[in-house]
């Protein structure tokens, strides 16, 4: 049996090639959703302060910036997989990838590395601006981190999905619009799922970016809407459940070898 | 001898379309093979089945050996493929984009004295830092052959490489194919040009409607089509053709007679000494070989110019 790693040089090279990719463009890819995401903070931050209510002793200011900081990881992740991936799949480039001899594993693994390295630059990106603002403070680093890595890796792999299922860009851009950009919004980002009616608090625990940005928010503050060990065990089983759609379709060549 | 490429009753459907049915033939090691046939005979479809773009219904192909399905990493790195769009990534230069190449096969930094010699063989030299987007269609063809060398496959196959391109490159292209032919590699075209196919090829199949409708040497090929065009210009436009030749006769104008000649039956100089015979003066005349394109046509359903498919 062919050994799904075999070819490590392979897949560190289409790794490489997808971050020098969207590095190439960095005012678009790392620049723009920095500076929307402090807009944001600045806009919210300052008309909602004394309007949404968070953990006692807690600025509205600070307590958004780790959910601002997750829904821009989590967007970028997806807009990189699913970008590159549809632009080359129509473009006609992809064939140079799958004439290789790289395995649906080194595929995934290159695609979601280079997404969760978007994820973790905006990341930072966004961190390091809001910190000129709001001095913020991570309490458990670690955490931070895992949710961090876990979420755009989730992300990256849902972008390869709705990249492979998209044919064409408008389709994604469906996708990305109609349900990961209104997930990311409903998911606590600019408020406590505790500050809802009990019925909205409960479709709330229907989303997984609930979880992601609920448990990334423990990392800073030591609090949370429910426990973080809960949220990370949602977040990787989703994690798990997009990577094994996602490696199916990869090992099938669904819509990608006809 | 294990087989260069061995395909073995291949089938493929696209929906109600049967686009390969049970295609079957093997090509030797150093072969120079040409696969024709009409649009929609399948050449494309059998092609991206070698290369692993199209997974086939029912049926195996292998390259030098190995399946290209089961053992998909060792058949991929023998197999070179020059795809029939002019595609690319518009992020990469030249070099970027054959090292990225490169690096998908396995090949570090000890393939880069290969890499700077593709870009010699192919006059790329000057462009190889221009961005890819900017080269022109006749450079984009070149870095696509290059991309299908970077990791020095043993066969090569090339999709309708002379599509689009100047006389120039054209030839450019057939001396560089030669070249690789020479130098060992088993080379399988498809092509729409067939005197190309038939300038190049040792051995042709063509597929017509997903089957092997020929499959056989370039001259025994062209010996199913043993006839020669004559063509003569006389002085009295007015004389009546023997009978012995009217059978030969392909069109007649005033001055201008066109017999179709078997080339075993039909000797020139007889025919020559009946019209004489008859009276007629003539003051020139041409012959013409049929080529391919009268197998091509006879062999299968396609009565215009052949396209790929």
């Amino acid at each position: 049996m062919t050994n799904p790693l075999g070819n490590w040089r392979g897949m560190l090279t289409l790794f490489g090639k997808e971050v020098r990719r969207f590095l190439k463009v960095s005012m678009q890819t790392l620049l723009t959703p920095i500076v929307t995401a402090l807009l944001y903070l600045l806009v919210f931050g300052h008309v909602l302060e004394d309007h949404v209510q968070t953990y006692a002793g807690l600025t509205y200011a600070a307590f958004i910036v780790p959910g601002l900081i997750m829904m821009t990881m989590i967007q970028n992740a997806f807009a990189n997989s699913s970008s590159s991936l549809i632009q080359s799949k129509v473009g006609g480039s992809l064939v140079f990838v799958l004439l290789a001899p790289l395995s649906s594993l080194e595929f995934y693994l290159a695609f979601v590395a280079a997404a969760v390295g978007r994820g973790l630059l905006v990341g930072i990106g966004v961190y390091l601006a809001a910190y000129w603002f709001i001095g913020l403070p991570i309490y458990d680093f670690i955490t931070v981190l895992m949710f961090a890595v876990l979420a755009s890796a989730t992300l990256g792999s849902l972008g390869i999905i709705a990249a492979i299922w998209a044919d064409h860009f408008e389709q994604l851009a469906a996708f990305q619009n109609f349900i990961i950009l209104p997930l990311s919004f409903l998911s606590g980002v600019f408020y406590s799922i505790h500050s809802l009616p009990e019925f909205w608090q409960g479709i709330s625990r229907f989303n997984p970016f609930f979880y992601m940005i609920d448990g990334f928010r423990y990392g800073f503050f030591g609090e949370s809407d429910v426990a973080p060990g809960i949220s990370l065990l949602i977040t990787a089983s989703f994690l798990l459940m997009l990577s094994a759609l996602c490696m199916l379709l990869l090992y099938k060549g669904y819509k990608l070898r006809r | 001898m294990i087989p260069a490429v061995s395909i073995e009753n291949i089938h493929k459907r696209y929906g109600s379309v049967h686009a390969l049915q049970g295609i079957d033939f093997s090509i030797a090691p150093g072969e120079f093979f040409g696969l024709l046939g009409p649009n929609g005979a399948g050449k494309s479809t059998l092609i991206s089945i070698m290369a692993g773009l199209v997974r086939a219904d029912r049926g195996h192909t292998r390259i030098l050996g190995n399946d290209v399905v089961r053992d998909y990493r060792r058949a991929r790195s023998q197999l070179g493929v020059v795809p029939q769009e002019l595609v690319y990534d518009a992020f990469f230069s030249v070099r970027e984009v054959l090292r990225l190449q490169s690096g998908y096969f396995g090949k570090g930094r000890e393939n880069e004295a290969w890499i700077d010699e593709l870009l010699v063989t192919l006059n790329l030299v000057d462009k190889a830092d221009t961005n890819m987007h900017k080269l022109s269609g006749g450079m984009k063809r070149r870095v696509l052959i290059a991309q299908a060398l970077v990791h020095k496959p043993q066969v090569v196959v090339l999709d309708e490489p002379s599509a689009g391109v100047d006389t120039e490159l054209r030839k450019a292209l057939w001396e560089f194919t030669r070249r690789l032919h020479r130098e060992g590699h088993t080379i399988v075209l498809t092509t729409h040009y067939l005197e190309e196919a038939e300038l190049l090829c040792d051995r042709i199949a063509i597929l017509d409607h997903g089957k092997v409708a020929a499959l056989d040497t370039k001259q025994v090929l062209l010996a199913r089509h043993p006839y020669r065009l004559l063509s003569l210009f006389v002085a009295d436009a007015g004389l009546q053709l023997p009978d012995s030749l009217e059978r030969l006769l392909v069109t007649r104008t005033d001055h201008q007679i066109t017999l179709r000649l078997h080339k075993l039956d039909d000797q020139i100089g007889g025919v020559l000494d009946t019209l004489r015979d008859a009276g007629f003066i003539i003051r020139d005349l041409s012959t013409q070989e049929t080529g391919l394109a009268e197998v091509f046509t006879q062999l299968t359903s396609f009565h215009t110019e052949p396209s790929a498919a």
